[in-house]
């Protein structure tokens, strides 16, 4: 489905992505790992067209995705740092995004999931971090797209909606999507990854199962074998 | 014997007038051929018409001229139409065209030479030489006249009315325009100028000189290419006049050069580039004038001394004053400044703070006139702040210290 | 594009900021007018506010909202909009409700006074005009700056810095060499010098009708031969827009290569 091909990215001297190569195929999780500035979000945002590569390609259903606007309609994105124009309120942007998109959404339900009703009348800028992120996920899934990125989907949730998410995550991977995850928090990534690839040092270090990254590393905790991974190149 | 001739000549005048009529159709033709029949005392009614003369010479003879409505002297560019030298006479409701054009002589509507106690009185002059050109004449009345021509350059155009070596005249309610000067004297004393239009002239609205102890007064002065220009002239008393959108690279409202003993009263100078430029002039009183959104309200360029300024406003003019020399013995005193910023704590109406009407920048462009398109920049406005704070360039002593708090209305 | 102009425009009309501005200026004109009584004084005194209050508003809001909406911004573009339009909106978005709180502002007060019975309609209506392309201009210039500086301090600072110098020290570099280069002829020098900062090129086009008398006494003829036409006023305007287009397409320039 995704197809990312010897792509470059130098951000002035210093070589993010170095000849990555990476092909993800349709439905099912995958978690993106990697230690800091190991390109993870550099990669994402390539796809999405927020970084523009040096040199390379990338495949989006067989389609080069450089320079396109349109592909992006079928595919759905929560980015890090949920933060909106102050002035607009919750439902106002909700509908703003609608309007941006020629595409059926379902928000109403995932108002009531997230425990939304009553904010949808306050500014955006009088609301916390916690429900910034819950507005930031009903955007993000209001939307039946066949692929859906999300970056760091856990900042700042509470424990109800951290079940929520996942179950969400888990319906959507049931309609046979293919859902792209970056995380810090390996218990996500244990729960509800189906394969794993590791960045480091702008290449695919790793790309496999869960259980085969803990054979290859000879540790039964993922935490520890990614930490393995990661000493071993620093070794 | 001598009362004799004068009785007798009294006697003929009261008998003998009678009234001439000049038309197409009458048995005489011609205003020439009518004058020539003329005695002393007598009119000449022109009837409606266009006359093709020129050279109509009137000597000695007091006759009256004058004209129905729409009658027409047609000069065909040839020669000046009406020459006068005699007293007592007059003419009038006439209407003067295409007077004849020349490099080298000054022909005119009407020439009078040498005469006393005439009246020239409604007559229209249109694409005019010169208008009316008076020498060593005295006693005459200018009065209710329209000239126009369509001058292009200075020398090949003429003056609108035109004294030279005359006194006591009176020219009241003319309007001269499209000329080169509209109204010019030159050794011209004891006169009034009042309530004429002059505008639209190439060079001068009013241009005289050597002319002392001249009155004007509510006279109008609008966009001619140079203002008005007063020069060499002592004893001038100017009020109530209007010099206003005389615009251009050396255009003024009022030039005054060499000008003594003179008052400037109750004038307003509006959008002007420059209001008054005065040139070494001395004991000249300037009162409650108004200058409006001109350029420069004053330029002073040196050799003046003793001139005082009372009582004026200042408003909005791009610059109040350049000065280039030293304060001399000029004085600055209870003028309104539409700039002062500073404060009457007592209400006595007297600004507490002394004005200083002269700014740093307006010292800059005297120096370097391409300056000028820095005009209201907030540099210059810091400059001129620091300028007022402590100054340096400026002269020191150059200050309204009673600076009003109001405008002065009439 | 209109959608983003759209939401970008309500946003900014809704922020206290939007608000703050308009009633500034509704207060400026009101005491302009009912203290003075002259509709004449009134607007020189605004054309030097003017010139000198909208670029740095229009400077400080275009870096505000970019550095402020950068994670909205990151958000609209991952939907399947064009880039240029997401920017273009914001652009025209911030640049028109600036315009909107001058012309609204100021108008109220001249309206409610009695300024279409005056002849100083025009003057003030220019005032406006110069206004309006001073915010577009400045607010375009603002996101060239924010678009190419990550950091946001030293975007507001470099922006800050550029209002400065194009506000102050380009007239007094400029000032200076008039004065230095006093026996050459600088009227063409001073014409292109005019053209190439858009504060001293509104000024100008202000003056042209404000200061006439004082401009026509310049002694340079070719200064007089382009203010005493109506083709000075042609050009300035002309100017003006280029001021607006030329940064404009740098900023759509630079998006095509920038990273997010």
């Amino acid at each position: 489905m995704i197809e990312f091909k010897k792509l470059h990215k130098k951000f002035g001297k210093l070589i993010v992505l170095d000849g990555l190569d990476l092909h993800i195929a349709k439905g099912g999780i995958f978690a993106v790992l990697g230690p800091n500035g190991s390109g993870k979000t550099t990669l994402i945002k390539s796809l999405l067209g927020m970084v523009i590569p040096n040199k390379g390609d990338i495949f989006f259903n067989g389609k080069s995705v450089l320079k396109k606007w349109d592909y992006r309609n079928d595919l759905n994105y929560l980015p890090q740092i949920a933060n909106f124009p102050p002035n607009l309120t919750v439902i106002e942007l909700i509908n703003m995004v609608k309007n941006l998109r020629p595409k059926k959404a379902n928000e109403k339900e995932l108002i009531e999931l997230f425990g939304l009703q009553g904010f949808l009348q306050k500014k955006l800028g009088t609301l916390s971090g916690g429900t910034k992120q819950k507005v930031n996920l009903v955007l993000t899934f209001m939307f039946d797209s066949e692929l859906i990125i999300l970056d760091e989907p856990t900042t700042g949730l509470d424990p109800i909606a951290l079940i929520h998410l996942k179950d969400l995550i888990q319906k959507e991977k049931d309609k046979g999507k293919t859902i792209l995850i970056t995380t810090h928090i390996m218990s996500v990534v244990d729960e509800l990854a189906d394969e794993i690839v590791f960045l480091l040092d702008g290449k695919i270090y790793f790309k496999g199962s869960i259980d085969a990254l803990k054979k290859q590393t000879n540790n039964t905790n993922l935490e520890r074998a990614i930490a393995n991974l990661i000493s071993k190149q620093y070794a | 014997m001598k009362y004799l001739v004068l009785i007798i000549f009294f006697i003929s005048f009261n008998i003998q007038a009678t009234t001439i009529t000049v038309c197409k159709t009458c048995e005489i033709k011609t205003i020439n051929e009518a004058v020539s029949l003329s005695k002393d005392g007598d009119s000449i009614l022109v009837k409606k018409g266009i006359y093709k003369e020129q050279s109509i010479i009137i000597i000695n003879k007091s006759i009256h001229l004058i004209g129905e409505d729409n009658a027409i002297i047609d000069g065909e560019f040839k020669e000046t139409i009406i020459k006068v030298t005699a007293n007592n006479f007059s003419i009038e409701g006439l209407t003067f065209m295409n007077v004849g054009q020349s490099y080298t002589k000054d022909f005119a509507a009407i020439l009078v030479s040498k005469s006393k106690h005439f009246i020239l009185k409604n007559n229209i002059v249109k694409k005019a030489f010169f208008g009316f050109l008076i020498e060593k004449s005295h006693h005459g009345e200018i009065i209710n006249n329209k000239i126009s021509s369509n001058a292009v350059n200075e020398t090949s155009s003429g003056n609108g009315i035109h004294l030279w070596h005359c006194s006591h005249m009176k020219i009241q309610n003319n309007i001269v325009s499209n000329l080169r000067d509209g109204i010019y004297f030159e050794f011209v004393k004891n006169s009034t100028i009042s309530n004429n239009i002059s505008k639209n002239n190439i060079r001068y609205g009013l241009h005289f000189m050597f002319s002392n102890n001249n009155v004007y007064f509510k006279n109008e002065f609008k966009n001619n290419g140079a203002g008005v220009a007063v020069m060499f002239s002592k004893f001038i008393i100017m009020h109530d006049n209007v010099f206003h959108y005389n615009w251009g690279m050396a255009s003024y409202g009022l030039l005054l050069k060499e000008i003594y003993d003179a008052q400037i009263e109750n004038n307003t100078f509006e959008q002007n580039t420059i209001g008054i430029n005065v040139e070494n002039c001395s004991r000249v009183d300037y009162n409650k004038n108004k200058f409006i959104r001109n350029g420069w309200a004053l330029k002073f360029s040196g050799g003046c001394y003793k001139n005082i300024f009372e009582l004026n406003s200042f408003m909005y003019n791009a610059f109040d004053l350049s000065y280039n020399s030293k304060l001399n013995s000029n004085r600055f005193e209870k003028n309104y400044w539409s700039d002062y910023t500073g404060y009457d704590l007592n209400k006595d109406g007297i600004g507490d703070v002394p004005y200083r009407p002269v700014k740093l920048f307006s010292y800059i462009v005297n120096r370097t006139p391409e300056a000028l398109v820095l005009l209201r920049s907030l540099f210059v406005d810091i400059i001129n702040f620091s300028e007022k704070v402590s100054p340096v360039f400026t002269p020191d002593n150059l200050i309204d210290s009673k600076p009003l708090m109001k405008m002065i209305h009439d | 594009m209109l959608k983003i102009l759209k939401y970008s425009f309500f946003d900014l009309m809704r922020s206290r900021w939007s608000y703050v501005y308009f009633v500034f200026y509704l207060a400026l004109g009101f005491v302009l007018l009912f203290l003075n009584n002259d509709l004449n004084k009134a607007v020189i005194t605004l054309m030097n506010i003017i010139i000198v209050l909208t670029p740095l508003i229009g400077t400080i809001f275009g870096v505000m909202y970019y550095y402020n909406s950068k994670e909205f911004t990151e958000l609209l573009l991952a939907q399947p909009i064009k880039r240029k339009n997401i920017f273009m909106g914001q652009y025209v978005g911030i640049a028109l409700s600036l315009t909107l709180s001058l012309v609204l502002g100021l108008g109220l007060p001249f309206v409610l006074y009695g300024l279409f019975r005056s002849t100083a309609i025009f003057d003030f209506i220019l005032l406006l005009v110069a206004g309006s392309f001073l915010n577009f201009i400045f607010v375009a210039l603002s996101y060239n700056i924010a678009l190419s500086t990550d950091n946001k301090i030293k975007g507001f600072g470099y922006a800050i810095l550029m209002w400065l110098f194009l506000a102050v020290i380009y007239d007094g570099i400029f000032l200076i060499s008039l004065l230095m280069f006093n026996e050459y002829p600088l009227d063409k020098f001073s014409l292109i010098a005019t053209m190439f900062n858009p504060i001293d090129l509104s000024r100008i086009l202000i003056l042209l009708k404000l200061d006439i008398s004082a401009l026509l006494g310049y002694t340079g003829a070719v200064f007089r031969n382009f203010f005493g036409t109506s083709f000075g006023m042609v050009v300035s305007m002309f100017i003006l827009a280029l001021w607006v287009i030329l940064p404009v397409f740098r900023m759509n320039a630079k998006l095509k290569k920038k990273d997010f």
